[in-house]
């Protein structure tokens, strides 16, 4: 294990911090966002929603708008492709019932946004309204209405894990907590709203469909696209714009279908984008839940067993995130004796979607406060609890396989010789300290990679992963650690889905892990051809050749030298171009742990919680770009305090309205509410990378409200039972 | 033989045995080594000579890309897992 943020191990580029390659069109506004995007005969849509949470379609008349001025053309669920009807097309645009306020049902098309506002209004649409459902207790109740009528119930989705004997670890347990926790729906609040430009050619010779989109994902846009209009995937172009974030939410579709048939027919490109309502309401945010935990341990502090019992909002349509909030739920730990159920609830909100670690934070809110309380009635340090009980390499997890490398010692011994730790609270009785940590599995994916040489010796990279944070810079760090030439000499692109092979989507922290195997392969690759032309042009075997810091040199003539960049101007004559490609679908990408020390203080007399210090530690197997693994630990825990202390979808229960659906009443942290996020990169290597590598995107969001309700409790004396933490129901709770 | 674990939600198939050790030298051959024993597993966790989407296949350890396809050891552990959903991958 090695510590810091600055460690290169014998690297020359991994582990430093150049400027980022896509820095300066950021921070000139030169760089282009899919709002930014015009082309030629451009139209605007826009997109009738229900204003119902759960209702029935009588009918949809769109006679008023069909001879309106201005308005070119009207789509409903009546022009996607009948045959083979998905719930996918269903959400695009519903057939016959609407599933919670905002589900989509016509797209208009017209000359200005104006037009198209004004003639969604003359849309006539009948509903019979049904009774509606928001949360996942509600539609557990056999008597609450069914979501989907062709089932028994409303859970989609049922998963369990079972190791050992439950029932015999509590017997056996001298200290046994329970509590329940309810968590809010939360959105993943980036800044730039989803948007899409499609232009449909129909030309019979070269029908292609053209979509810039802000997505997570180009290829995913082309599948699902493809697969909802009905068309070949290679009839699909997809350019992927700059994006302003999106957390895990910008993978669905949404507008592109519609504006699709739109532009269809109109044959014009039509551009569509959201507005922050619709973000809010017809997006995928994250599942509220319901969150059972219980855990029994010895009165030495050994865990024997842990129950949970998790229940998440699905939103209208299958396809929740529970199986990750199972999964992670006790993962930190060694338990011998563990149950697992989890259940993802249909309920009449949008479908959820990911947010970093999805269904990761629910389940670790309940898991790392009951684990605080437990260490508490044992008289222990809750990070030497944590300790004796801490997950290795070779546990068993709940769901079954062992853990390969993992970091919870290393990151729970770097937070107990923390100062932040060990400095003492101030004499104030208002503020108090707690921690928690948590933990993300990280995932990978096929990943295509391009190399070519530029006339000057700098390195074309070409890949297809949306650069979210930063990726670009970190895999032309790796390739260019592979040839031995600066950060800067490889200059990277995010390319169309018609200019690379296929690449999943930037999630589940995947990118610098498969993207950094595959870029190692075509920088090795690349290696190996430019040894062997230089071989070719001295007449000597490539075995006599070598290649560093940018130079090719023989091995055994010291008189035979040339600098890649001189090099690179004879390619041309002496062979040709030189070219390289890297494509894989590696294994082997290792969880990332977290853990966070906070200072928190609460006001008695309101209850407001402000967060006074706060340090991260995360286990990144290895920083590529420092500054990007530090920006992706304080973002996350960011949102973690946000998810915390502030943020909910707050419904008017009469009408099942969303009455927050504005950053001015959906309460975001700021960089006013917050202190400096202190960052400790802890290095545990994942070994099944060039460069040792894991995912670092995602594990920092678990571990915040945790250790902010066990500091509120060691302030107040309440144990927090729910998100956000409001003031109100801390007053309410500090007056009882 | 490997050894392969049954999922919770399964074992209902399997009368209740939670591991099982089959002959195969992959995936493939572990999911028909386990229908012959008890018929109806196959159509379970395997859709169009594929691992169902809802379902992802590890093999000592680590989820397999290669689903039905991956190599299995003589002394491997296979586990049929959910799917993790979403962002995650």
């Amino acid at each position: 294990m090695t510590k810091g943020s600055n460690s290169t191990n014998g690297y020359k580029v991994i582990g430093t911090r150049p400027i980022r390659h896509d820095g300066y069109d950021k921070v000139t506004g030169k760089a282009l966002y899919g709002a930014d995007f015009s082309i030629s005969g451009l139209l605007f849509g826009k997109i009738l929603r229900s204003p119902h949470a759960h209702a029935k379609i009588l009918s949809i008349d769109t006679s008023a708008v069909e001879n309106m001025d201005g308005v070119k053309a009207i789509v409903t669920s009546q022009d996607l492709p009948q045959t083979n009807w998905t719930k996918e097309k269903d959400a695009i645009m519903a057939k016959t019932k609407v599933l919670y306020k905002g589900h989509p049902i016509a797209g208009v098309a017209a000359i200005n946004h104006h037009i198209a506002e004004e003639a969604l209004k003359l849309i006539n649409v009948e509903y019979e309204i049904l009774p509606a459902i928001l949360t996942a207790p509600e539609g557990l109740d056999p008597s609450s209405p069914l979501i989907d009528e062709t089932k028994k119930n409303n859970i989609s989705n049922h998963v369990k894990h079972e190791l050992g004997n439950i029932k015999k670890g509590f017997e056996k347990s001298d200290v046994i907590v329970e509590r329940t926790f309810d968590t809010a729906t939360v959105h993943q609040g980036y800044i730039e709203p989803h948007n899409a430009t499609v232009d449909w050619n129909s030309s019979v010779q070269d029908e292609k469909v053209n979509i810039w989109v802000s997505t997570q994902s180009s290829f995913d846009i082309r599948g699902r696209t493809a697969e909802i209009l009905h068309l070949d995937p290679s009839k699909i172009k997809t350019t992927p714009m700059e994006i302003g974030g999106g957390f895990g939410a910008k993978f669905d579709p949404y507008a592109c279908p519609v504006a699709a048939l739109l532009s269809k027919k109109t044959g014009k490109p039509v551009k569509i984008v959201h507005t922050r309502k619709e973000e809010f309401e017809s997006t995928g945010p994250t599942p509220g839940s319901n969150i059972k935990i219980k855990i029994g341990a010895t009165k030495e502090g050994k865990i024997l067993a842990a129950e949970a019992t998790l229940a998440y909002e699905d939103g209208a349509f299958p396809g929740g995130v529970v199986s990750a909030g199972a999964l992670c739920a006790f993962a930190t730990y060694d338990i011998e004796n563990v149950l697992i159920n989890g259940y993802d609830v249909l309920v009449n909100k949008p479908s959820t979607s990911a947010y970093r670690a999805p269904g990761a934070t629910n389940s670790n809110v309940g898991t790392e406060t009951v684990i605080d309380e437990i260490a508490e009635k044992l008289e222990m340090d809750p990070i030497e609890f944590r300790l004796i009980n801490a997950s290795k390499e070779g546990v068993r997890r709940a769901d079954g396989p062992k853990h390969p490398s993992i970091g919870v010692i290393e990151v729970l011994n770097a937070m107990k010789k923390h100062p932040h730790y060990n400095e003492p609270l101030p004499e104030a009785t208002d503020i108090n300290r707690g921690v928690a940590i948590g933990f993300w599995m990280n995932g990978a994916g096929p990943s295509s990679i391009n190399l070519s040489v530029h006339p000057d010796g700098r390195i074309n990279l070409i890949e297809g992963s949306t650069d979210i944070g930063g990726s670009r810079a970190s895999i032309a760090m790796m390739v260019a650690e592979v040839l031995g030439i600066k950060a800067e000499d490889v200059t990277p692109s995010v390319v169309d889905t018609d200019k690379i092979g296929y690449t999943s989507g930037t999630g589940g922290s995947s990118v610098t892990y498969k993207a950094g195997v595959a870029g190692h392969i075509a920088a090795t690759n690349l290696k190996k051809s430019l040894i062997e032309r230089a071989a070719s042009i001295w007449g000597v075997s490539p075995k006599t050749v070598s290649m560093e810091n940018g130079i090719l040199f023989s091995t055994k003539d010291k008189s035979l030298s040339i600098s890649l960049k001189n090099l690179a101007k004879d390619l041309n004559d002496t062979g040709g171009p030189i070219i390289s490609n890297g494509a894989t679908n590696p294994s082997g990408a290792a969880p990332s742990i977290s853990g966070h020390i906070i200072d928190v203080k609460v006001d008695k007399e309101t209850g407001k919680i402000d967060i006074v210090k706060c340090t991260i530690f995360q286990d990144v197997g290895k920083a590529i770009h420092p500054d990007y693994v530090e920006g992706q630990m304080q973002g996350g825990t960011v949102q973690g305090i946000g998810w915390a202390l502030n943020e909910e979808y707050f419904y008017n229960n009469d009408s099942y309205e969303m009455a927050n659906p504005t950053f001015l009443d959906y309460r975001m942290p700021l960089a006013l509410d917050l202190p400096m996020i202190n960052t400790e990169i802890i290095e545990v290597p994942n070994p099944a990378h060039p460069f040792g590598v894991r995912g670092v995107g995602e594990a920092s969001i678990t571990s915040p409200p945790a250790a902010i309700a066990n500091a509120i409790y060691r302030i107040t004396g309440i144990r927090v039972n729910q998100l956000p933490i409001k003031p109100s129901l801390l007053m309410e709770s500090i007056k009882k | 033989m490997a050894t392969v674990f049954i999922p919770s939600l399964m074992i209902d198939m399997t009368s209740g045995k939670q591991r099982i050790e089959v002959p195969g030298s992959n995936v493939r051959d572990i999911i028909n080594s386990i229908d012959k024993l008890y018929p109806g597993v196959k159509g379970r966790l395997v859709e169009n000579h594929k691992i169902k989407p809802n379902i992802s296949v590890a093999v000592d350890g680590e989820i397999s890309p290669l689903g039905i396809l991956e190599k299995v050891a003589p002394n491997s552990e296979v586990h049929f897992i959910p799917a993790v959903g979403g962002g995650a991958n």
